[in-house]
């Protein structure tokens, strides 16, 4: 029986070896002549010029979350609409309960104040 | 396509809990801070509702709805009703903490809800798919539940660390079902099972689904040496989120075991004994002999959590339906008990402050008797003492584990359970023998708090006296 676990033993082996492996080579024959200019870090070819620490305003991370929630509804939606007429009264109550719970969601983003840039 | 309402029968609690979840959240946004408290109200209301659903149109003979994608049978019902009572306690509980902090507000019920509808869908499902749905409805409600406190920054770095690893998980979970679907071309379980008791082991892609399926069901538990999250994740949530995380979802826990090793992966029983056996035997013993060393009782608790995920493994790899039956009761009444030990906490919080460390606990007896007694019961029963349900529960399953000749399994689980009642003892030498903090004010609970602490620690009592009724309803849900 434990034999039958033996491909496992071979793909976490070969899973270590191409990790390790190819870091390891690139350490071992890897030419290593460090220098100041080397070292330093840049953007893009340029020398720093800020730090990478910076405040990042969390609404276009909210904005975004929000595109994607409705743009996928969209996506749900072309389809469904195509094919209507073969599915029938099913999909379309499915679509209805569907959209309702959505619905929700957009009363509790906008009342929030999600939508409003300033 | 032909669509029948009945179909909708069976998911009537789901159905219920989901229309809580958005009129909480509707009522929240348009009522006065003043009345702020009704959400409170629906909440419970919402959820007596679903565990009154789920009496209706529970019993009788298996139904399978949507396509085979989601069933209703005795087990779908039982654990419903489990999740759904705890997760009545919990809110109870949580409510006096919540208002204490200013963070009774919609989002904690809304999430809370869903999360309880992911547990509900997951008990209830007949596929991989639905398991999985429910599966991330749930974990990612609690992602955002442990983060909750935004301003503390223990919080969000415990809601980090879940978030990666409960990826992680659910990752390797998927990874075993795409292998399992590549193997037997279908993911309900019904059809997988038939798939593979006529080809048997022989697949090496099936091994593969089957290793990768259980670690992310060890994720999920949290059980050695996928356990690593836990202890963090207790210690950083808020403490009404770790009650809501430390007890309903072990039963969900449960039913997606069942329903992936049992109802799917039925016939590879000899092949995934061999892998719980390992996860079963080092949570125990780990669980134990780290909790000792806790200070912090969250933690104490995560460590304990871990070694009773052990014991339900135990009653899983038994493979028997006795040994199901023992594990199902073991989950059904850990929740329980889980639920008085951080709901205690929260009793002991108060604004600005919360019980932590296990010092926190001193001389509880002389600030309030009735609880110190119940907290008594709840360690007692998790210790494994008679004639609580613990020991019940504990009894049971290494009874399933004897009977297919692993004494010395049993042997194991009993010497690491003599060493973890250690901890659980000193908590109540705490309680009993040492004299409060000087600052501690007395404990200000409502009288809701009390009566569900009152019920939850008897329970505890009566559960143990006399285990038959919760047993017989388990065993018959095995069949046994």
């Amino acid at each position: 029986m434990l034999e039958n676990y033996l491909p496992i033993l071979i793909f976490i082996l070969v899973g270590i070896l191409v990790g390790v492996g190819s870091l390891g080579l690139g350490y071992l024959l890897g030419p290593r002549r460090p220098d100041q200019e080397k070292d330093s870090p840049y953007e893009c070819g340029f020398e720093a010029f800020e730090n990478a620490r910076l405040k990042f305003d969390v609404r276009y991370y909210l904005v975004a979350i929000l595109f994607i929630l409705f743009d996928l509804e969209i996506a749900f939606l072309f389809p469904w609409a195509v094919v209507l007429d073969d599915l029938g009264v099913f999909a379309f109550w499915s679509m209805v309960i569907f959209l309702g719970i959505l619905v929700v969601g957009f009363i509790y983003e906008w009342k929030k104040g999600a939508l409003e840039w300033e | 396509m032909h669509f029948d309402a009945a179909n909708l029968l069976p998911i009537l609690p789901e159905i219920a809990v989901l229309l809580t979840a958005a009129i909480v959240l509707v009522v929240d946004l348009y009522i006065d801070e003043r009345h702020r408290e009704v959400i409170h109200g629906l909440t419970l209301i919402g959820l007596v509702v679903a565990i009154a659903l789920t009496g209706v149109v529970g019993g009788g003979a298996t139904e399978l709805v949507f396509a085979g994608n989601v069933v209703r049978d005795p087990l779908a019902d039982l654990l419903k009703g489990a999740i759904l009572v705890v997760s009545l306690l919990v809110f109870i509980y949580a409510r006096p903490w919540l208002r204490d902090r200013g963070m009774l507000v919609g989002e904690f019920y809304m999430l809370g809800l869903f999360s309880i509808l992911g547990m509900l869908v997951m008990v209830a499902a007949n596929s991989f798919v639905t398991v999985y749905l429910g599966l991330e409805l749930l974990a990612l409600s609690l992602y955002a539940l442990v983060a909750f406190d935004r301003d503390s920054s223990r919080g969000a770095e415990a809601a980090m660390k879940y978030f990666v690893l409960g990826a992680l998980g659910s990752g390797m979970l998927l990874y075993g079902i795409s292998m399992v679907y590549g193997a037997t071309g279908s993911v309900e379980f019904g059809a997988v099972a038939e798939a593979l008791a006529t080809q048997g082991m022989e697949n090496k892609v099936l091994v593969f689904g089957l290793v990768f399926m259980v670690i992310g069901i060890g994720f999920k538990f949290g059980a050695v040496p996928f356990h690593m999250w836990l202890p963090d994740v207790y210690e950083g949530a808020p403490t009404p989120v770790v009650l809501l995380l430390g007890s309903a979802p072990k039963i969900a826990a449960f039913g997606l075991a069942i329903r992936l090793l049992v109802d799917g992966l039925g016939s590879l029983q000899a092949d995934w004994q061999g892998m719980l056996l390992i996860l079963a035997v080092l949570s125990i013993g780990l669980g134990n002999v780290v909790a000792i060393a806790q200070r912090n009782i969250k933690r104490m608790l995560a460590y304990s959590t871990i070694s009773h995920v052990g014991f339900i493994f135990l009653g899983l790899l038994a493979g028997t339906e006795q040994g199901y039956a023992a594990a199902m009761f073991y989950t059904i009444t850990y929740a329980v008990m889980a639920t008085g030990a951080f709901g205690i906490l929260i009793i002991l919080s108060r604004k600005g402050f919360d019980a932590e460390r296990i010092e926190d606990l001193k001389g509880l007896n002389e600030r309030d008797s009735w609880y110190a007694a119940m907290m008594a019961l709840v360690m007692f029963s998790m210790a494994g003492v008679p004639p609580l349900v613990g020991f019940m529960g504990k009894l049971l399953v290494l009874e399933a584990v004897v009977r297919i000749g692993f004494v010395w399994l049993a042997v194991v689980a009993v010497i690491f359970s003599i060493i973890g009642a250690f901890y659980y003892l000193r908590v109540v030498r705490y309680i009993y023998f040492d004299k409060p903090e000087e600052d501690a004010p007395a404990l200000a609970s409502s009288g809701g708090v009390r009566v569900a602490m009152s019920l939850n620690g008897l329970a505890l009592l009566a559960l143990g006296v006399f285990p038959a009724t919760l047993l017989a309803l388990c065993q018959s849900v095995f069949g046994a």
